[in-house]
């Protein structure tokens, strides 16, 4: 047993989870899956004084379709997002973002919610939430407000949350209209790493054939998960080809500056970044071909 | 409330209950306090894979949880994977571990045994590959890969799985 002495709370409902963050401000710790938290723990690079394990608040495991909208309670295990085969099809870059997370028992314990909390800068919710431009809630003791995906993450493992807000719900709008295909691609230095590098994109095409919208999410190369905007921009218009690809790829590498660490150096980095980029926008848009 | 409390778990089917402080690992308490010392710690940060348990059916790694958590949840360990114990009641992926030298030292050997059995329980005839995909949570020192995915995929491979805890 590694971990600082703590002490435990166990509510029963989002309002007393609420409450006991509250009471006990910057001493407490949300507890949400624990595959992060616990670690950080074990290495006592965290020492809460108090956890709120949200493991028992019922109403944060829902998940449902609500219009063209995923909709997931911040206490959805990734293995449940995994597990719903319909999503494959309407929504690739989803499901291969979630398997990319480490192992199949750390995807049975961890959740939405505490990733997107976490906000680990190599993480793959982060990217899914800001490549599908979705939004998440939190209550606190003010009540509830909604974050945009772009306006969530601040920096290396910082959201817009307070320290007494909790996040409820993830909401993920899902292709609808248009011919639309997407994906998710990462390069780790071992299977179930966090990633080196990391590329979730989604296209659609105009009836023409020319890409009319596309997103491109970058992870492992900032302080936080980024959206290439000028690359998505130099696709617009353009037929999903090769070289617009491989325009885009060098568009999206100018636009990033990642840190060099033991896993790979900047260089290194943008390079895996751009081949990421194109190997990710030829899947998509071989997916948006044939929808 | 940093203090011991008391905690109820059931484990393979049977009742058990002990003292612990909040901190304690799930882990921790199979072994120190129930003396279920199947299950091994090998890194106690969620990286090797060596303490994997099933909860609720699905696996999870036991040093990523607190004691306190898994109340109220249906936990298995490696010792209840045997039915009856003893050579003769071997479960057919420990027995296919054993013919097919699937281990060494043997230290990682119960965490591969219960990821290697979440995974037949949902997919009885994985690929090469699958298993491959499968087992990569979990780390082994000293046997190396090849035999214990060879050992995995004999045992799917043998009819009727079996299906008890």
């Amino acid at each position: 047993m590694k971990p600082a002495p703590f002490s435990y709370f166990a509510p029963r409902s989002l309002h007393e989870a609420v409450g006991l963050l509250v009471e006990h401000g910057d001493a407490a710790k949300v507890l949400a899956g624990g595959q992060s938290l616990v670690p950080m723990m074990a290495f006592r690079l965290a020492m809460p004084d108090v956890l709120v394990d949200l493991g028992g608040v019922g109403e944060l495991e829902h998940s449902r379709v609500e219009g063209d909208t995923l909709v997931l309670g911040a206490m959805t295990r990734h293995r449940a997002v995994q597990d719903m085969g319909w999503l494959r099809t309407r929504c690739p870059l989803i499901v291969e973002g979630v398997e990319l997370i480490g192992h199949p028992a750390i995807r049975n314990r961890g959740t939405v919610g505490g990733s997107l909390a976490h906000a680990d800068p190599a993480a793959e919710w982060p990217a899914i939430l800001l490549a599908l431009d979705g939004e998440v809630d939190a209550v606190g003791p003010n009540g509830n407000r909604t974050i945009r995906a772009a306006d969530l993450f601040q920096t290396y493992f910082t959201t817009a949350l307070a320290p007494d807000e909790i996040l409820t719900e993830v909401r993920l709008p899902l292709p609808d209209g248009a011919p639309t295909g997407s994906a998710f691609v990462e390069m780790a230095r071992r299977h179930g790493d966090f990633a080196v590098a990391g590329v979730g994109t989604q296209i659609s095409l105009h009836p023409n054939g020319t890409i009319v919208d596309a997103r491109l999410a970058l992870i492992g190369v900032a302080d936080r998960p980024v959206r290439a905007g000028s690359a998505e921009a130099a696709l617009r218009g353009h037929g999903p080809t090769e070289e617009v690809f491989a325009e885009a790829a060098s568009v999206a590498i100018g636009e990033i500056e990642p840190s060099s660490d033991l896993h790979g150096s900047s260089d290194y980095r943008r390079h895996v970044a751009g081949v990421l980029v194109r190997r990710a926008l030829t899947i998509a848009a071989r997916r948006a071909a044939a929808a | 409330m940093t203090g011991a409390v008391d905690i109820t778990l059931l484990v393979n089917g049977k009742t058990y209950t002990g003292r612990a402080e909040p901190r304690v690992t799930l882990a921790d308490f199979l072994r120190d306090e129930l003396r279920l010392t199947g299950t091994h710690l090998g890194c106690e940060h969620g990286a090797c894979g060596a303490c994997t348990v099933l909860m609720d059916g699905r696996t999870v790694r036991s040093c990523l949880l607190f004691a306190v958590q898994a109340q109220g949840h249906d936990l298995a360990t490696v010792e209840g994977l045997a039915p009856a114990g003893g050579a003769e009641g071997l479960h057919p992926l420990q027995e296919a571990f054993h013919r097919m030298h699937a281990l060494q030292c043997g230290f990682c050997t119960p965490g591969f045994l219960m990821s290697a059995y979440e995974l037949l329980q949902s997919n009885p005839r994985p690929t090469e590959e699958e298993v491959r995909t499968w087992l990569s949570g979990n780390l082994c020192r000293c046997t190396g890969y090849q035999n214990i995915v060879e050992a995995v995929l004999a045992a799917a491979a043998e009819p009727e799985p079996e299906a008890h805890q």
